[in-house]
């Protein structure tokens, strides 16, 4: 069958077209112009041109996880490509499904140190789920194809096509995407069934149960959470959630322990240590979960059930690893469940309870108010409490105290409403990130809780909001300290605050006025609640400069190197042994 | 301290679509992921479909062989990971190319302890040999450490290549 013949260019705006994509978010350059060119002269494709290209990666990460679809960039080579390096990264780390397209110089000049060259190919291959080059138009088609494939199916992540000039302007035939059994890269998506029932009869024997559910469950789709919910609520098991996995159980559930980890509950971690019976669903026991390794959950057996085999038994050996995708494997299970007539142990289980709310009842999470300064806890909760009744609300965040605070005490109703750097921990992510959910969800209510030095690293996205008039909210908790380096400082340093202070921080408020945005400031508990209500109120964007408590400390906190049993819950608890030297050295 | 678990060797076989980049996707991952690499041999074997075999040798503890075949697995041009050392009996081959430079009795001895090894001599000048060996590594070593002071100068080695015992295919 003869295909007709177009410009790489044209093929490569007529597969996106095909693969339904609708935004794409990039920076132009030379190597990269013939498909801007192409850009120009069609109507379906929406470009939103970013500042600098890191942005259009978190961008498009934005709009991938508040929406599941894959989220595109195009770059330019050289420097565009380098840009775009920390967020490939961060998709990788945090399984967000990217394509980026980016442009090379001409195939002749390819290792020639030619004007804008880098081995793009080189420099993204441990950062990417796969990339390639295409060497000739005549490949251009099935690779746009493969590329979406790859980057969404099984665990999903970001993928990048290099793009020589040459093979842009060269001519080749136009292939639709059709169903694509691609020749080696098939993941599992069935669990073992019979793995599944041996897991659902140690699930149903258990005697002091937890559920330790991730982000894998949101990567499954909505559907993913809601299984798990009505599993949980089936069993009548307490439940956790990672940082990445919050939502895919309602906060407000009575079963819901609260996130776990570092900087997680009391109650969940001690669940977690204490448990006869672990169920991890898409988790990956990352170190920020586990703690110290040799001490982490020791009495129980442990059930993992993910879609990436090499997820199960790379930190903690389990007892059943299960590779498939959650839906599918929670639908057997709850089927299982239901089909042999289990019930949980109701006596053990209630004892269990009794245990689990006694941790509670610590209340871990308590602040000291104040009537002078703005708690950084405080301000998160109001602001929940004043967006929790609006129907349409995404929450992006930096990285550090403010987004530990915003995982602690926001709550997350559903899933794909939080969108946070979990894996890499990307300072910057969180402006650019909401601007590609706000592009996804126009008439969404979409929040940055920041801190003041994350927002810098990448505040020249502000300038795109204002060009598409992207009404974002930045909530920033400015206590002028890189909070979370300033709390390890203070715990494992000395007290040696070096370099951790931020000087000379512009005023937020001139500074959202100087990009066409709202400016708002609050400095006593007093202007909180007016200060939030105005920036919900105002149809445009907004930095609101909230300025909090300078010496707050996260907590509660596991020190590097201690065990879940082993948690600060405050400024005055003293770890009960001093951080080890195995501790230092971690991060 | 827990005890120390033991290191294990593990023979891979990793067939692959023979495409730019696989070789340096799978090194990339030993040395990005801290894995042993003690060989490795790469070469086309099915021109048609343009398939290759790279046999890796690695050591780790069961664990870590584990998390590599886990890791090898899921890279996109990857067909397959068989584990040769726990699927069954396999035969191992590797070849050496040996220089040894002397004269008089050390070079006749050369030439006996060749004979014995079944080692055949591929280049030969008055006061130099090039041996040719296969066999399994250990066998390789051995005779390398014989030649060592009967005026061994250069060696080059292939890298293990292996396949399963019996009929199957792959």
């Amino acid at each position: 069958m003869a295909y007709e013949q177009f410009t790489g260019a044209k093929i490569l705006i007529q597969a996106l077209i095909d693969q339904g994509v609708k935004d794409v978010f990039g920076y132009p350059g030379g190597a990269i112009l013939p498909v801007y060119d192409e850009l120009y002269q069609q109507n379906q494709i929406r470009h939103i041109l970013v500042r600098q290209e890191g942005g259009a990666v978190h961008a498009a990460e934005g709009y991938a996880r508040s929406t599941g679809k894959v989220g595109v960039v195009f770059v330019t080579s050289g420097p565009g490509a380098t840009n775009a390096v920390t967020g490939l990264t961060d998709a990788l780390m945090d399984s967000v499904p990217i394509v980026c397209i980016c442009g090379q110089v001409p195939t002749h000049l390819i290792g020639n140190d030619a004007f804008q060259e880098c081995d793009t190919t080189g420099i993204t291959r441990p950062c990417t789920k796969h990339n390639y080059l295409v060497k000739s138009t005549a490949d251009l088609a099935r690779v746009v194809h493969e590329a979406f494939y790859v980057a969404r199916s099984g665990r999903p992540g970001p993928v990048l096509i290099d793009l020589p000039k040459d093979v842009s302007l060269g001519m080749g035939p136009y292939i639709p995407p059709g169903d694509i059994q691609h020749r080696t890269y098939q993941p599992r998506v069935k669990g073992e069934r019979s793995l599944i029932e041996q897991a659902v009869d140690m699930i149903a024997a258990a005697k002091r149960p937890i559920f330790y559910g991730g982000g894998g469950i949101i990567n499954s789709g909505p559907r993913a959470s809601e299984l798990m919910t009505r599993f949980v609520e089936m069993t009548g098991y307490p439940v956790t959630l990672t940082l990445m996995g919050l939502g895919a159980v309602p906060a407000s559930h009575p079963q819901f322990l609260g996130m776990l980890g570092m900087h997680g509950t009391y109650e969940a971690n001690l669940a977690m240590h204490g448990c006869d019976v672990m169920i991890a669903i898409g988790s990956r026991f990352d170190d920020r979960v586990t703690g110290r390794l040799n001490a982490f959950s020791p009495g129980s057996r442990k059930i993992h059930v993910d879609i990436d085999p090499s997820s199960i038994n790379k930190n903690v050996l389990v007892d059943i690893g299960i590779v498939g995708d959650v839906t599918h494997v929670l639908e057997e299970m709850i089927e299982i469940w239901q089909a042999k007539g289990y019930h949980s142990d109701k006596k053990a289980l209630k004892d269990w309870w009794r245990q689990i709310d006694q941790w509670k009842a610590r209340d871990c999470l308590a602040f000291h108010h104040s009537k002078d300064i703005i708690k950084p806890q405080q301000a998160i909760k109001r602001l929940f409490e004043l967006t929790r009744d609006h129907q349409n609300c995404f929450i992006t965040t930096e990285v550090g105290q403010h987004q530990m605070w915003a995982a602690q005490f926001y709550g997350f109703e559903k899933p794909n409403r939080w969108l946070t750097s979990g894996g890499l921990g990307t300072m910057g992510y969180g402006l650019p990130s909401a601007m590609g959910v706000q592009v996804a969800n126009p008439d969404a209510l979409v929040i940055d809780i920041a801190g003041e030095a994350s927002i810098m690293m990448n505040i020249q996205e502000m300038s795109t909001i204002s060009q598409y008039r992207l009404p974002v909210k930045v909530f920033i908790l400015n206590n002028e300290y890189m909070g979370m380096v300033r709390q390890w400082q203070e715990l494992l340093h000395g007290g040696r605050y070096s370099e951790s202070y931020m000087d000379s921080l512009p005023d937020f408020v001139k500074l959202a006025e100087a990009f066409g945005a709202v400016g708002l400031r609050a400095e006593k508990p007093d202007d909180l609640d007016d200060v939030i209500r105005e920036m919900i109120r105002v149809p445009k964007a907004v930095i609101a400069d909230i300025r909090v408590d300078k010496a707050e400390n996260c907590f509660p906190m596991i020190p590097s190197g201690a065990a879940h049993n082993e948690m600060l819950l405050g400024p005055a608890d003293k770890a009960e042994r001093p951080i080890s030297e195995e501790g230092m050295v971690l991060v | 301290m827990p005890e120390p678990v033991p290191l294990e060797t593990h023979t891979l076989s990793v067939f692959v679509d023979n495409e730019p980049g696989v070789l340096a996707r799978v090194i990339g991952l030993f040395s990005g992921r801290g894995y042993n690499i003690e060989s490795l041999t790469v070469a086309e074997t099915d021109p048609a479909a343009r398939r290759s075999r790279i046999t890796v040798v690695t050591s780790g503890t069961p664990q870590v062989i584990e998390q590599i075949k886990a890791q090898l697995g899921r890279l996109v041009p990857v067909h397959r990971v068989s584990d040769l050392t726990v699927e069954g009996p396999h035969v191992e081959r590797e070849m050496a190319l040996i220089k040894v430079q002397g004269t008089g009795e050390k070079r006749v001895e050369a030439l006996r302890i060749a004979d014995i090894f079944r080692a055949r001599v591929v280049d030969s000048t008055n006061e130099s040999f090039v041996f040719e060996i296969v066999g399994r590594t250990e066998k390789l070593e051995a005779f390398i450490k014989l030649m060592q002071p009967l005026g061994l100068v250069d060696l080059a080695r292939t890298g293990v290549a292996a396949i399963s015992r019996g009929s199957a295919g792959w």
